[in-house]
């Protein structure tokens, strides 16, 4: 019935209980901010997923938990841009060990010496100005 | 076995044409090169607008195309399809045409792309979409995906640069027995390694051109086609396949959607690669025709960088592929996947003159979008 759908002292967008209390990546980023790599974990594939997303791909279920990474990986394609100004630089897809991929650099070899199957460690490289957010890079694993 | 209904309905490619292309000039849109690409398309046919029933384009440079073009042709009753899936849009436009002409919704469909990006910069003709999982690491793209997989693939499979440049090589040859292609002189293995790097370990010449250019299909039944200036192509089977967006989410980097898309396509036809007389695949870097060679099945996985040495894809060689000279050579302004069509036709007609793969029956044509992020594969058949 319509008069149901009326409740008393409701303004526009009284009773509509958000989803979410934040945004996927808004959570990422508040684990970058206190120093932690945060990926997702699957309950129902009991697997990894990465990016951060609402629903798990594997099974359409709201069945993702927040788990933080070890920090330790494995360098799984690397390539170095070349602008047309400026220093070259290296991009890098790292393999993280509890099975999730990303994309970042590795810093501290020469961008050209970042050979695929190098073990990695995350830190975090802090915001830099009003704009800009934290963000996970790698350094090269002492062995 | 297809019943006469079927058969009838069966959907063909009637006319094709490019628009100009190169460096067309200041002032020119993309639905012009669309509009100047259906009207040639037409006249290849022997179609009028008046005919035609439904629109299928994709562009970078306009959020609505359908209607764009709609507008620009007036034809406000068409059947509008201006799904884009990046490059390889076009492809999948020629399976939804036949699909929408075998259910009646229209009879006689365009498609039809456009674009501007030499003269306008591709700064001003495309949309940025920020990734913030990976626009922090400024990977320039979409040149530094391909590298990403040209680098798995040589650490994998032992593939090396000189293999990635024979494949700019072989395009070169290719392109200078076609009078529309961009580059008009020699290219030897020394020069694609001594180019410029944009992102290792692809140089300049691993990455194709940056021009405008555009064009069109006529798509209509078998039964509409009998009497029209050209011989039809049939489209014998088509396959589609998206494995991520962005390359971060890329499953494998040297397996690509193209390995489903492929099989769906061949499964449909009835053929397999050893059936196909002449292959086009979407060069938009070196390791992609490596990548489609293997993933489409004309020789084993990491075996692609041996099978494309030597010449075997070049002129004179074993398997003809990007006879135009391709992306990297002939012809790049953005969403390449019409070319692969219209060059595709063009062999299987016979038309093709110096670069002509003689007696050619069947054509594969196989479009990349995004960051080999979708795969559409298309096998089509002399009449």
């Amino acid at each position: 019935m319509a008069t149901d759908d009326i409740m008393p002292g409701a303004g526009p967008g009284a009773g509509v209980a958000p989803a979410q209390r934040e945004s996927p990546y808004a959570t990422y980023l508040c684990h970058l901010h206190a120093g932690e790599l945060a990926y997702q974990f699957s309950r129902t594939a009991r697997r990894a997923v990465f990016f951060p997303r609402v629903l798990c791909p594997y099974s359409g279920e709201d069945c993702l938990e927040w788990r933080v990474s070890a920090g330790l990986g494995t360098v799984y394609s690397s390539s170095v841009v070349y602008p047309r100004s400026g220093d070259a630089y290296n991009v890098a897809l790292i393999d993280c060990d509890e099975g999730f991929r990303l994309m970042s650099r590795v810093e501290g070899p020469a961008p050209q010496a970042v050979a695929i199957g190098t073990r990695v460690m995350f830190r975090v490289h802090a915001a830099e100005g009003l704009d800009e957010d934290p963000y996970p890079v790698f350094t090269v694993v002492d062995q | 076995m297809m019943n006469a209904f079927a058969a009838r309905r069966q959907a063909v490619i009637a006319g094709a044409a490019e628009s100009d292309l190169g460096e067309v000039g200041p002032g020119f849109s993309p639905i012009d090169l669309m509009a100047q690409g259906v009207q040639r398309a037409l006249a290849d046919c022997g179609l009028q607008l008046a005919d035609v029933d439904g629109i299928f384009c994709a562009s970078s440079q306009s959020r609505l195309a359908g209607l764009a073009l709609a507008e620009y042709l007036g034809l406000p009753d068409a059947y509008i399809d201006s799904t884009s899936t990046g490059g390889s849009s076009f492809l999948g436009h020629l399976a939804k045409a036949g699909q929408a002409i075998a259910a009646g919704a229209c009879q006689v469909a365009v498609i039809a792309y456009g674009s501007t990006q030499r003269s306008l910069g591709r700064k001003n003709t495309s949309v940025a979409e920020r990734n913030p999982y990976e626009a922090p690491f400024r990977p320039f793209l979409p040149p530094t995906a391909y590298a990403l997989a040209a680098a798995r693939h040589m650490h994998e499979f032992g593939t090396t640069r000189e293999q990635l440049a024979e494949v700019a090589v072989a395009a070169r040859q290719w392109a200078l027995r076609n009078p529309m292609a961009w580059e008009k002189g020699p290219l030897t293995v020394e020069q694609v390694l001594a180019s410029r790097m944009v992102s290792h370990p692809l140089t300049i010449r691993d990455c194709c051109l940056v021009t405008d250019g555009g064009g069109a299909l006529v798509v209509t039944s078998a039964e509409r086609a009998r009497d029209l200036r050209k011989p039809a192509v049939k489209v014998l089977g088509a396959g589609h396949c998206t494995t991520h967006q962005s390359i971060s989410n890329m499953p494998d980097l040297v397996r690509t959607g193209a390995i489903a898309s492929g099989q769906a396509a061949y499964r449909q036809a009835g053929l397999g690669p050893g059936d196909v007389d002449v292959v086009q695949v979407y060069d938009a870097f070196t390791i992609n025709t490596i990548l489609f060679l293997e993933d489409l099945g004309f020789c084993a996985k990491g075996e692609g960088g041996a099978f494309v040495s030597g010449g075997r894809i070049a002129p004179g060689g074993a398997l003809p592929v990007n006879t135009n000279g391709g992306g990297l050579s002939y012809c790049h302004p953005g969403m390449y996947g019409l070319f692969l069509l219209i060059e595709a036709v063009r062999q299987l007609r016979g038309e093709c003159g110096a670069r002509q793969v003689p007696g050619a029956r069947v054509a594969l044509a196989h479009g990349n979008g995004g960051v080999l992020s979708s795969q559409a594969t298309v096998l089509l058949g002399a009449a």
